[in-house]
């Protein structure tokens, strides 16, 4: 109560006294107010600086894991294709009066006989030729290189017999647990038991590489080769680029042209009726429509209905298009929106149909906008990954597809097949490169949007 | 074979399309004088070309879908009763790829049974005649129309009105796509939910506190299926999502639409925008890779015992995820609101922040709600992040640093497991993606409905 009446009183005793105090009661209550005017505004820097750092911590983080991993262990060894160790007959030939399949079944035979022959002992000799005091721990040798490059040497004898009996010298990949013993991506002082490697392995691991034997060398299996299980330091990319590939192909061949055609009839032609808003409802909400449940869609209507081949990027296409065509219809539309009426009225005024006004004036016009949002949007398709899995995208494929039918994975779903991988410490690494490969992509797309909109971009 | 015939066709289109143009140039007389048609040449030529390859590729289409079965129909005609009852499925495609390999003349290595010599002989017969067959009646379709249509070319003919006529039906066929895909989703999953609530009755389903589907190879409705502790989980993780993604996305709009110079706004917004280009399974796997162990840190060092998955993990990554979206709908709004508010606010001696507060939101605050539901939606209808991050474990529990799983974690397990396609295992996930559906289309429907009512109220 008093300190209501307080400042009346005095104001009737003193003006001057009471003039004095409002400005004081103000002057503190600006300060208090510009107090919290910094506060409201040190709050938005703040969150613009946290958005920032995010940016900032997704990228460097992953750039920070994946880019070690685009170089891996790899020595280098003479290898001398032994006759002896490889004691095959000559590569048949069709005899005449034989139908093509018994010539197939005698080859397979011959095949066979082929992947019989102690492949490994030709690179352990190489590995011992280059580094004779390995010759009493050939046993161990078998665990420095990986698994598959056995299965490369029986491959190129295979197509090429006449290697036999030559030497030549061959870049071999390190085993995937030597690549991280050597990265050191493992606790080297973690106990014999816990470690993924013999210790004698590790010695000549360590070993090799202290001689320049084994060396840091440019990771191009995770460009050329497909994903592998038995071999996981071989495990690259390739199946699901070209399973990508395959996917944004139909994506482009299917949702581009359609988005287009039906953004042109509802924003050029369509007469404002019921059925033109329900269509127009329908592709605002489509584009809401969590990804997954097109995978659904794909898994009860493509797989389910019509038998479509799981796993191949025909179906995985199909269902990224129909998930993109909304995207496409609504920046098409917004394009053509923007091409001003005046425009048209006077194509029309010309005695340009309306067809003709469309096509000869109003879309060329639009073309820059709708190619830009057509990139985006197949950008967008390239890293989805919830509806691939749906379809059985996420099976393990060893092979680079040759056809939209065959199996495939794609580059977002092999990120997730990776980043599940058992061998953690080795493919912890191949994820973030795999993502650094994946974002590389995204990221060139949308640029090549921007410079489209800046190149073409019209403003009226 | 298919190929040829299309290049053949593509070939003959291109011809009648020539065909049409020199006709009508031709009625046009000398010196091209295209005022006595009644289109241009050029669309002479187009209907020409239309009416040649429209009917030819049509047939060839049909042709393709139906051959497989009737020449399937014709090996079949040729095998003994006796020996075509005792087959199974799997023997049935066997037998027919022998019977091709010999037709193919690529032969079996065993000695082929007699009646798959007879079936070969058939099938080798009916797919030459087929193919010539083929190649005749496609390439005679599209001459017929070629010649049908040239003899239509005159100087009256308004060709110019048929072809556009066919481009508008082309744009509506392609409009209909949109409209097909909605209705295939809603199809789809109706008819395989209600497969499952043959299985399971829907109150179980819709009340049910426990998820526990189980694994059943028998087709049986083994375990429980109650969705609730699937949608409390969704609810947690979203709940998080955007008590990260809100605050720090709508200061982020406010501040660039209202404080940041033009030069830091010409770069920082397009930054903060590429958040929500990146896809969702990188964020999955930085969840996993970095903010998962982080956390799991700061709880050690707190004494709180935090799972590296979890309902926090999740929906903290799944915010960063969101900020874009908030703060660009956001600020879309906030500009929207016009000057004279503004003004009048300063004017009264009110400070930036006062008015911001007090005049600006409020009058943007429709439009805030608007980009809150969707915002929802999207947190709602997000897979990878919580397929890596939330840990999966489908419990009624309220403790943000436990593991749970969603609605859509749980559509991924089912399908991608190794359960029959027919079994209610199977069939739940349909169930929870029409649920899903129906929720994320009335936030989605809600929330355009507010945004386009805010439009119009300053516009």
């Amino acid at each position: 109560m008093s300190s209501n009446t307080s400042p009346l009183d005095q104001n009737v005793l003193d003006p001057q006294v009471a003039a004095e105090q409002r400005k004081k009661r103000i002057q503190n209550s600006l300060a208090k107010r510009h107090r919290k005017e910094k506060a409201f505004r040190f709050a938005g820097f703040s969150a613009v600086m946290i958005g920032l750092a995010f940016v900032a911590l997704l990228f460097g983080s992953i750039l920070a894991k994946g880019l070690p991993s685009f170089w891996q262990s790899s020595m280098t060894v003479p290898v001398y294709f032994d006759p002896t160790i490889i004691n095959v007959g000559a590569k048949p030939k069709p005899i005449a009066g034989e139908t093509p399949a018994h010539f197939e079944e005698r080859l397979v035979a011959w095949q066979t006989e082929m992947g019989m022959v102690d492949w490994d002992a030709l690179i352990v000799n190489g590995i011992v030729a280059k580094d004779p005091a390995l010759e009493s721990q050939r046993d161990y040798l078998n665990s420095i290189y990986t698994s598959s490059e056995a299965y490369r040497l029986r491959d190129m004898v295979l197509e090429n017999p006449s290697l036999i009996g030559t030497k030549d010298e061959i870049k071999f990949l390190a085993d995937a647990n030597v690549d991280v013993w050597l990265a050191g991506n493992i606790d080297r002082s973690l106990p014999d038991d816990q470690q993924q490697l013999d210790l004698e392995v590790r010695q000549i691991a360590d070993q090799l590489k202290a001689k320049g034997i084994i060396e840091n060398t440019f990771n191009t299996n995770l460009f050329v080769s497909p994903d592998s299980r038995s071999s996981p330091a071989t495990s690259g990319l390739a199946g699901a680029f070209m399973g990508s590939l395959f996917m944004m192909l139909i994506v482009i061949i299917i949702s581009i042209p359609i988005g287009v055609a039906s953004a042109i009839y509802l924003e050029e032609f369509a007469p404002k009726n019921i059925m033109t808003d329900i269509i127009e409802v329908n592709i605002n909400n489509l584009a809401a429509v969590p990804s997954i449940v097109f995978g659904l869609l794909g898994a009860a209507i493509f797989i389910g209905w019509m038998h479509l081949p799981l796993s191949a990027p025909l179906v995985g296409g199909l269902v990224l298009s129909l998930m993109t065509l909304p995207t496409v219809i609504i920046t098409t539309r917004a394009s053509l929106k923007a091409v001003p009426p005046s425009i048209r009225q006077a194509a029309l005024g010309l005695g340009a149909s309306k067809v003709q006004t469309v096509f000869h004036h109003v879309l060329p016009l639009a073309l820059p906008g709708i190619m830009t949002g057509s990139i985006i949007g197949v950008a967008h398709a390239l890293g989805e990954t919830a509806p691939l899995l749906l379809i059985g995208m996420s099976a393990f494929v060893a092979s680079v597809p040759a056809t939209p039918l065959d199996q495939a994975t794609a580059l977002p779903v092999q990120v997730y097949l990776w980043q599940g991988n058992e061998l953690r410490n080795f493919f912890e690494g191949r994820t973030a490169a795999a993502i650094i490969v994946l974002l590389a992509l995204m990221i060139g797309l949308n640029s090549l949007a921007i410079w489209l909109r800046k190149k073409f971009e019209v403003r009226w | 074979m298919n190929l040829l015939l299309i290049g053949v066709l593509l070939a003959l289109v291109a011809i009648a399309y020539q065909i049409g143009l020199s006709k009508s140039r031709n009625l046009a007389g000398k010196g091209n004088n295209s005022a006595t048609l009644h289109s241009r040449p050029g669309y002479y030529g187009a209907l020409v070309a239309l009416w040649c390859g429209i009917p030819a590729f049509l047939i060839l289409i049909i042709w393709n879908l139906v051959e497989p079965s009737i020449l399937q129909h014709i090996i079949f005609n040729n095998i003994p009763a006796s020996v075509s009852a005792t087959l199974d499925e799997a023997s049935r495609d066997v037998l027919i790829d022998r019977v091709q390999a010999i037709a193919s003349g690529f032969g079996v290595t065993d000695q082929p049974a007699a009646y798959e010599l007879a079936a070969a002989q058939q099938l080798a017969k009916f797919e030459t005649i087929g193919s010539f067959a083929k190649l005749a009646i496609v390439i005679s379709a599209g001459l017929g129309g070629l010649v049908w249509a040239k003899r239509h070319v005159s100087q009256q003919f308004r060709a110019r009105n048929q072809v556009e006529k066919a481009i508008n039906v082309g744009l509506i066929l392609c409009s209909g796509v949109a409209i097909l895909t909605t209705i295939g989703i809603v199809l789809s999953m109706l008819s395989e939910a209600l497969h499952f609530f043959r299985f399971v009755s829907p109150a179980d389903f819709f009340f049910g506190t426990e998820w526990n589907p189980g694994f059943s190879t028998s087709g049986n409705a083994e375990g429980s299926y109650g969705i609730l502790p699937l949608i409390w989980g969704t609810l947690m993780v979203s709940g998080i999502a955007l008590s990260v993604a809100v605050p720090v996305g709508l200061m982020i709009a406010i501040y660039l639409a209202e404080y940041a110079s033009p030069n830091l706004r010409s770069w920082a917004k397009p930054t903060i925008e590429v958040l929500a280009g990146i896809p969702t399974i990188v964020y999955g796997v930085f969840a996993l890779m970095v903010i998962g162990p982080f956390f799991k840190m700061i709880g050690e060092t707190v004494g709180i015992d935090i799972n590296a998955t979890s309902a926090l993990t999740a929906g903290f990554v799944m915010g960063i995820m969101i900020i874009p979206f908030v703060s660009s709908l956001s600020d879309d709004i906030i500009t929207q609101v016009p000057r004279a508010l503004r003004d009048g606010s300063l004017g009264l001696g009110a400070t930036k922040s006062e008015t911001i507060r007090q005049v600006v939101l409020p009058a943007a605050l429709p439009g805030i709600t608007g980009a809150f539901l969707l915002a929802v939606s999207r947190a709602v209808g997000e897979t990878m992040i919580v397929v890596l991050a939330a840990g999966n474990s489908p419990l009624l529990h309220a403790n943000p640093f436990e593991a749970v799983s969603t609605v859509t974690v749980t559509i991924v397990k089912q399908l991608t497991g190794d359960t029959d396609f027919a079994s209610p295992q199977a069939l739940v996930a349909f169930a929870l993606g029409l649920t899903l559906f129906v929720i994320t289309l009335g936030l989605n429907i809600i929330a355009l409905y507010i945004v386009r009512k805010y439009r119009e109220q300053y516009e």
